[in-house]
């Protein structure tokens, strides 16, 4: 890993290991715990999507079903076959890696606006999936009574155990991520980004490392869905929908999308924006979504992490 | 390569290709034996550069054949002719501006490497061992064409006549057996082309056989053993240097255009 990459990694690490010291003492913030788990479970979606979007230059509006595909793999081979969770997960994992080539194969054949409209068809069509097949879904009010998950026998119901749980799956993916970049995978991804044609003389595979980074962000947001499943324990469709898509893609491009920390930074940013901070809006809360994209798009194409470069020249001048 | 016979190494037969109404190869044929340098030579717009495309498989022609080193490769992906070892660098510099020069060059190793996702992801042994390799030898291409102090700088900020070198360096970094070099000498001085002009030669030697399109004549008569010229997508003669710079076919296609070749 690049030394500048171990670094921020490692001041990540100390503040997720004083966030719940600080909010567990402070009863004003005491739920940001929960928040912060929430972020985690984006964050492990938006690993994946940062990968697409930023590495492979592929957009996807449609990463809400993933998730929902992992949220409801648990969730039905929980209750329905009482499978151990842990299976469940790795199940989830299989049959979403598995839709994401069949649907990654025919659409990353398309480019631009087109591959935009697959995904978020695609998107759509799971959502009316979770909505119709009633018999196995539930339908439009879902279903509860999802058990909990526990390791080695410890009951993880707890929010700072789940906040661990999930924090440590998001650092062992954001490390594996890290490594693919700076693998001769990530530079034939990067390359494919600067000059196609350059990239397949060099004898890059363009489809077939789009296929690869798909399915593999796919299967990241697989994981993301059964760790949000076991932790609110309910599920329904509504909590997978087109607007999830976007807010996710939102989070990507907001904090950096040719960056994977930018991921990191627009997920917790707009979660806790989302969560905590835009109620006052209320039901407007899309128009201030659009707003601070729009603002991004126009001011900042390179994301926040675009400004750290700037700051550092003024910190450097000051 | 040195002593033994030359053989027929690429051969190109009846190439068609058009785009719309444009005939940009129109029936196409030639040889390249193997160890030698053939230069293409044509006016502008003369399906030099399709060519090239063609061959290397940009796109397919629409009739003809090719056969590289005993194999038919028309039509086939890019990939797999850069896997049977014909690599190239481009007319419009097509470096990967973003990414650092030795970056470029370990691209370039792609085909010879080959950790996947899960090796990469998790960082085993064999692939930091792997990774290790490539970083060396992308570091013995960039010190080949003379780039190794410029490693660490984006590719995209270096001037045109080092992009060009980076594109050599990346281009033989794939261990090709035939380098398609397109018009590696255009925007060059005088003194960066007498350096071409050798690196062309150290490539030569080290057995690798070139096809050289360029619109430098001093450059193409001085290094080329034979020499191909194309005006519309046909050949129109074929010969060594001497015969073509008195072919009167070949003065009338130039004539015809009132371009002064020296510094195209
Ligand atoms: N991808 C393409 N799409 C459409 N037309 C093309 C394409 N590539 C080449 N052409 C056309 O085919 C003809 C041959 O072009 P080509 O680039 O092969 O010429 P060239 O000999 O390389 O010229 P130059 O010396 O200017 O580089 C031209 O008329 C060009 O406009
Ligand atoms: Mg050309």
């Amino acid at each position: 890993m690049e030394k500048s990459n171990s670094k921020i990694l490692f001041a990540l690490i100390i503040f997720l290991a004083l966030f719940p010291v600080v909010v567990l003492n402070v009863r004003a913030i005491g739920h940001y715990l929960d928040v912060m788990i929430f972020v985690g479970i984006y964050s492990l979606i938006n690993l994946g999507l940062s990968l697409l979007m930023g590495y492979a230059g592929q957009i996807s509006l449609g990463h809400a079903a993933f998730f929902g595909l992992g949220a409801y793999s648990s969730g039905i081979l929980c209750t329905k076959l009482s499978l151990s969770p842990w299976l469940a997960m790795v199940a989830g994992v299989c049959l979403t890696a598995l839709v994401a080539y069949i649907v990654g194969v025919p659409s990353l054949k398309l480019k631009g606006h087109y591959l935009a409209m697959a995904t978020l068809g695609f998107g759509v069509i799971v959502y009316i999936f979770f909505n119709e097949e009633v018999a196995l879904t539930g339908g439009p009010s879902g279903f509860s009574d999802i058990p909990g998950l526990t390791i080695f026998g410890l009951d993880l119901n707890n929010d700072l155990y789940y906040y661990i749980l999930v924090w440590s799956l998001v650092l062992l993916t954001l490390v594996f991520s890290l490594n693919v970049i700076n693998s001769r995978i990530g530079r034939a991804l990067r390359s494919l980004h600067d000059s196609e044609v350059a990239a397949n003389a060099m004898g890059v595979e363009t489809s077939r490392f789009k296929v690869i980074i798909f399915v593999l962000s796919g299967a990241y947001a697989s994981i993301a869905g059964s760790l949000y499943t076991h932790y609110v324990g309910f599920l329904s469709p509504s909590s997978f929908d087109l607007f999830l898509s976007i807010k996710l893609v939102m989070m990507v491009v907001v904090g950096g999308m040719h960056n994977i920390w930018g991921a990191l930074l627009g997920t917790w940013l707009l979660t806790f924006l989302g969560n905590e901070w835009l109620h006052v809006f209320r039901d407007f809360d899309i128009l201030v979504y659009g707003a601070v994209l729009l603002a991004i798009v126009m001011f900042l194409p390179e994301g926040l992490v675009g400004l750290t470069p700037k700051m550092r020249w003024l910190w450097k001048r000051s | 390569m040195g002593s033994e016979n030359f053989s027929t190494f690429l051969s190109v037969v009846d190439l068609r290709k058009s785009f719309g109404g444009v005939q940009a190869l129109n029936g196409l044929s030639f040889t390249v034996e193997s160890g030698t340098i053939k230069a293409v030579i044509g006016p502008n717009g003369a399906g030099k550069t399709t060519l090239f495309n063609v061959i290397s498989g940009v796109f397919p022609p629409n009739t003809g054949s090719i056969a590289f080193d005993g194999e038919s490769i028309e039509g086939k992906k890019a990939g797999e002719i850069a896997r049977l070892g014909v690599s190239r660098t481009f007319q419009n510099v097509e470096v990967f501006g973003r990414m650092t020069v030795l970056e470029n060059v370990m691209v370039g190793r792609h085909i010879q490497s080959r950790a996947g996702i899960i090796s990469a992801g998790l960082k085993l042994p064999r692939m930091r061992r792997e990774e290790r390799q490539i970083r060396e030898g992308a570091r013995d291409y960039l010190k080949f064409v003379g780039l190794e102090h410029k490693a660490g700088e984006l590719a995209g900020n270096l001037p045109l006549g080092e992009q060009k070198l980076l594109e050599i360096a990346r281009a033989l970094a794939t261990e090709p057996k035939m380098l398609l070099l397109d018009e590696p000498a255009g925007g060059l001085n005088t003194r960066e082309t007498e350096g071409l002009a050798a690196l062309i030669h150290r490539i030569l030697e080290r057995g690798i056989t070139v096809v050289l399109v360029e619109h430098d004549m001093n450059l193409v008569m001085d290094i080329s053993d034979e020499i191909v010229v194309m005006n519309f997508g046909e050949k129109i003669a074929e010969g060594k240097p001497k015969e073509i710079k008195n072919d009167p076919v070949v003065i009338e296609a130039y004539l015809g255009e009132e371009v002064d070749y020296s510094d195209l």
